[in-house]
């Protein structure tokens, strides 16, 4: 007994919009353009929406703003902030609340304009932890770098391997039309890259675009009567640690090692059965961290895991196959791609990236400084 | 040994403390637990019988990072540190050069400030290595 409807609810529409930058847009106009292309997608009216599950990083009222925006009267709503990992939760929320019978139709939805709007970093930080902001750590950039370091010194992860994690990123993206960076990338340039914050380079660290998503969830028995293949949602856990870095225990070891096993479990399956993973790089330790606390590899071991290939387009295990974070699309909070992109692999529409016959996928979520953790595991109608 | 003060507003009075050049960490009065960052009551236990000590101010290193930036500005040295009383505080290392810090190197805390705010400071103990 997980406590979990596995599969009773499914993304039936997906969307995003503005990842190549935009600039005019407000970020509640880029979440709306890829909300009602979503709605679209789904083969339904944004009248028939009744619960709107929304996020915009400056906007703490968005739960009010984005159905006003939208013209729907939702009959529930939620605004986890959580950070990147928020729509993960969502979804867990939304397969909850679908199956209670609290509403039929949820929509997922993010926008940001980061990139040509804000011209930085969105601040949705919160207020200033008076424990750590004296120092000014260039966050969220340091936090990592202090992690990266201590992996380094305590399993003998190298600044090679942590390259690996951004050329195999940048390897899909070029088989991505829709990502933001498809230059070629070698593991010297991302060495030699400009250094932020030892040992990351700009090169590992996740890009700052624009960027807008969204998708819509029913219940599965609606969701095969609409046009897509649904991606069922097998199962779906999240938690919290900390907030701050200085008060994580263990750097090296996440609360997704506390999330993913209760999320397989839910799902019935083991990492070893998912064909596509979709983890949170914000920067390239943390793919090697989540490979690690999802269970696809022993801890301390995702440096050796990634190197010479391994996650690249031909190699072992497929991961980010949209370019990721790190090479498509980062506006701020970047949770809500990963999901995408499962459905997509799902769907089998994801061109010269497509992984052949994909029927589980893994959508990973981060937020904060690796605070708060959230798993979702997809899969196609044969994995129900 | 001072005698302990009782702790009411925790993250005003640390910073007061700071003011006076004093480097003060809680602690809880019945089990003499360490508590950092200052709290109302000890996480996990809910314990509200928190007292201010004055820290040792030794403690080792758990990581560090230097943050690059455009010259003229400096860079500087990001550090997590474990102090001796068993928690651990982000600070800055100061009066050291990042190649010759090593993980685990002992360090000891001196009242500074950053950019005019008064702020704990750490160095490594001189002729230690970790």
């Amino acid at each position: 007994m997980t406590g979990f409807p596995r599969g009773r609810a499914a993304v039936v529409g997906a969307a995003t919009f503005g990842i190549d930058s935009k600039p005019g847009y407000s970020a509640i106009e880029l979440l709306a353009k890829a909300a009602f292309a979503a709605i679209a997608d789904a083969g339904l009216a944004p009248s028939d929406i009744d619960a709107v599950f929304s996020m915009l990083p400056e906007d703490p009222f968005s739960a009010m703003s984005v159905p006003e925006y939208l013209g729907i009267r939702p009959r529930v709503v939620e605004t986890t902030r959580t950070g990147g990992s928020a729509f993960q939760i969502q979804a867990m929320w939304a397969a909850l609340a679908l199956d209670a019978g609290l509403c039929n139709a949820v929509l997922i939805c993010y926008g940001s304009n980061q990139r040509s709007g804000a011209g930085g970093l969105v601040r949705s930080g919160g207020a200033p932890f008076p424990f750590e902001a004296p120092y000014k750590p260039r966050n969220p950039t340091t936090s990592y770098a202090l992690v990266a370091k201590r992996h380094m010194h305590e399993y003998g992860t190298t600044r090679e391997q942590l390259a690996e994690v951004a050329v195999a990123a940048r390897k899909w993206a070029q088989l991505n039309p829709d990502a933001y960076m498809r230059d070629p990338l070698s593991i010297d340039d991302v060495m030699n890259a400009r250094m932020v914050s030892d040992p990351l380079t700009v090169r590992d660290c996740c890009l700052v675009t624009d960027g807008a998503a969204a998708v819509v969830m029913t219940r599965s028995d609606r969701a095969r009567d609409l046009p897509n293949r649904p991606a069922y949602l097998l199962g779906a856990a999240d938690a919290t640690w900390h907030r701050n870095i200085s008060t994580l225990k263990d750097v090296t070891l996440t609360a997704a090692s506390d999330a993913a096993p209760r999320a397989f479990a839910q799902a019935g399956v083991k990492p070893a059965d998912i064909d596509v993973v979709e983890l949170y790089d914000a920067f390239t330790i943390n793919t090697i961290l989540f490979l690690e606390d999802l269970g696809f590899c022993p801890k301390g071991e995702g440096g050796r895991f990634v190197a010479d290939g391994a996650i690249a387009p031909g190699g072992r295990l497929p991961v980010n196959t949209n370019g990721g974070g790190l090479s498509c699309v980062h506006p701020g909070m970047y949770g809500l791609f990963t999901m995408v992109e499962a459905v997509t692999q799902l769907r089998g529409v994801a061109g010269d990236r497509q992984i052949a016959d994909a029927k589980l996928a893994l959508a990973h979520g981060n937020g904060g400084v690796l605070s708060s953790q959230a798993v979702t595991i997809w899969g196609t109608e044969e994995t129900l | 040994m001072t005698i302990p003060i009782k702790s009411v507003h925790p993250e005003a009075e640390y910073a007061a403390f700071l003011a006076e050049g004093r480097f003060m960490v809680q602690r809880s009065a019945s089990t003499g637990e360490a508590v950092f960052f200052p709290r109302v009551a000890q996480p996990v236990t809910g314990r509200d019988d928190l007292e201010w000590v004055e820290a040792s101010g030794a403690g080792s290193l758990y990581s560090f990072t230097v943050v690059r930036n455009k010259p003229p500005a400096a860079d500087y040295i990001i550090a997590l540190v474990d102090l001796n009383e068993g928690v651990r505080m982000m600070s800055r290392l100061i009066d050291c050069h990042p190649e010759t810090l090593s993980i685990g190197m002992p360090l000891q805390a001196r009242i500074g400030d950053v950019d005019g705010v008064p702020a704990v400071l750490f160095q490594p103990v001189e002729g230690a290595s970790a």
